[in-house]
């Protein structure tokens, strides 16, 4: 069969199985540091072991290991089945799949081993931030060159909130990554103070709003009604929430900085457009979860479309506590306290993770022609999860409001109530809860993977063909 | 023309865009074409698997 009448499936096949192992790697990174917040010694007193270097090791193996490679393989896939076209070229797209393992390996050596720019979510130093702008320009040109080449004249929704991801993120990146490089190993921003503060923020909020959200959008708007074997509840609503989230999603990055040094109209502009994100974040909830609508029956035995529906939940949930958080008097109960911790895993465990698994089971068994191991797994999978995310999120709430109520306690004499300390020994219980629930969450994991792996065992990968044009 | 202008020129205009976007997406010409994207991933054949 001539390679230009099958699918690209090696590349996606490819990001499918690190999107597993990677997964675990940063969810274990993220279990081991759980354990040493209730207690401290697991350190060992061993500079790279400590809470500081792999607290970055975790965000990043999670958000970038994890999730990207799950953006990845689902990007290319669908953009290929709803294109009818193979990829725009398999040699860049094998060049981005080694890219980013490279990208993944070199933050896993030089986090642990302090080598940081303290930026949040962009702690990877210059070299590695040049080598993530290549590899993410060649990941532009195979995503809009296979749009350009298709033999569809509509592009599908999906491939929408792809596209907006994949550039929006190009821009962040550079901008919020600018830097005097002084050796090989360090760099300064290029911005100062403030300024610096905004563009971090910028930065950091939406690479929430476009690599954690726009992304997994786009796997919601293909998996979901896929798996449901139904159309999307509402076309039109799809693309009104589209650029509604275009729109609004870039101002809200002052939220992160309210009572601080940012003008005060900086961050009422942030709190309002947060607010006003809850209209284009529910109308995706709205279309994704009414999309089963009139075929609720499936979600008893569908353990996949249980992940996919329950996620659009978290979803749903998580962006309505964003907003609420984002309230200047709210925040300031909320900020630097657990109550932050819990939102952040409501979504990256609850949307994020499921959608991305309930995108995994839908796709691995597929890539390799075989069928899925055991349902009943993958039942018992969901449920070791959705109680992991319970546990996680609900103690982070109480510990978190706890932490804001004994900071804020004053006596009739105008002193604190409480010390800092106390604090600290009040949360230690609900740190135990929290561990708990990453444990849950990790172990589902792993029972995921030695499901696929028993799927795809000896399995041969396919070659699907590309349907020939219709009309 | 000061930045402030500028600015107040460009969000209005923003503005402008997405209410023409809003219109065009409800527009009753719009349906049929899109109940069709609509069914696009559901037309195309499955993999082996499924």
């Amino acid at each position: 069969m001539a390679m230009e009448q099958t699918y690209n499936y090696r590349v996606v096949r490819q990001f499918a199985v690190v999107t597993i192992i990677w997964g675990i790697v940063g969810m274990l990174v993220g279990v081991w540091i759980a354990a040493q917040l209730a207690w401290p010694v697991l350190n060992f007193d061993i500079p790279w072991l400590t809470f500081s270097r792999l607290r970055a090791l975790h965000t990043n193996a999670v958000i970038f290991a994890f999730g990207g490679s799950a953006l990845f393989a689902t990007s290319y896939y669908v953009v290929q089945r709803t294109c009818h076209v193979r990829l725009f070229s398999d040699g860049l797209a094998a060049f981005t799949f080694w890219g980013w393992q490279l990208v993944i390996v070199a933050a896993a050596i030089t986090l642990p081993l302090g080598i940081t720019t303290t930026k949040e979510y962009a702690e990877l130093e210059w070299p590695i931030d040049v080598l993530i702008t290549v590899v993410w320009v060649a990941y532009a040109i195979v995503f809009f060159g296979t749009i350009a080449k298709r033999k569809v004249s509509h592009i599908y929704v999906a491939n929408w909130f792809f596209g907006g991801f994949i550039l929006t993120i190009a821009v962040l990146h550079v901008f919020n990554s600018l830097a005097y490089p002084v050796t090989f190993f360090k760099s300064y921003s290029i911005y100062a103070g403030v300024q610096d503060a905004m563009m971090e923020w910028w930065y950091g909020h939406n690479a929430v709003g476009f690599f954690l959200t726009a992304g997994f959008l786009g796997i919601m708007y293909y998996f979901i009604p896929k798996q449901a074997n139904r159309p999307v509840y509402s076309y039109r609503l799809s693309v009104v929430h589209f650029w509604s989230l275009i729109f609004a999603y870039i101002w809200a990055g002052p939220h992160h900085l309210h009572y601080t040094a940012l003008p005060d109209w900086t961050q009422s502009l942030g709190m309002v457009f947060s607010l006003i994100l809850l209209a284009p974040s529910w109308g995706g909830m709205i279309n994704g979860i009414m999309t089963l609508s009139g075929a609720w029956q499936k979600l008893r035995t569908d353990p996949i479309l249980k992940f996919l529906i329950v996620s659009v939940s978290f979803y749903g949930m998580s962006t309505f506590e964003g907003p609420m958080m984002s309230i200047k008097t709210v925040n300031a109960l909320s900020h630097y306290t657990d109550w932050t911790i819990g939102h952040v895993h409501s979504g990256a465990l609850g949307w994020v993770a499921m959608v991305s698994i309930g995108a995994m089971y839908y796709l691995i068994p597929r890539l390799f022609g075989r069928q899925l191991h055991s349902i009943r797994l993958a039942e018992i999978h969901f449920w070791v999860s959705t109680i992991g995310i319970v546990l996680y999120i609900s103690a982070m709430w109480i510990s978190g409001v706890m932490q804001g109520l004994m900071w804020r306690a004053v006596n009739a004499d105008g002193t604190l109530t409480y010390s800092f300390v106390e604090s600290v020994e009040a949360m230690h219980p609900f740190y135990i809860v929290r561990l708990l629930g990453g444990v849950f969450f990790l172990a589902g994991m792993v029972i995921m993977a030695y499901n696929l792996w028993i799927t795809i065992a000896g399995a041969k990968p396919i070659e699907a063909r590309i349907p020939a044009p219709a009309h | 023309m000061n930045i402030g202008i500028i600015h107040s020129v460009w969000t209005l205009l923003l503005i402008i865009i997405f209410l023409a976007i809003v219109v065009w997406a409800w527009s009753g010409k719009r349906k049929r074409s899109f109940d069709e994207a609509a069914r696009m991933p559901l037309e195309e054949e499955n993999d082996q698997s499924s």
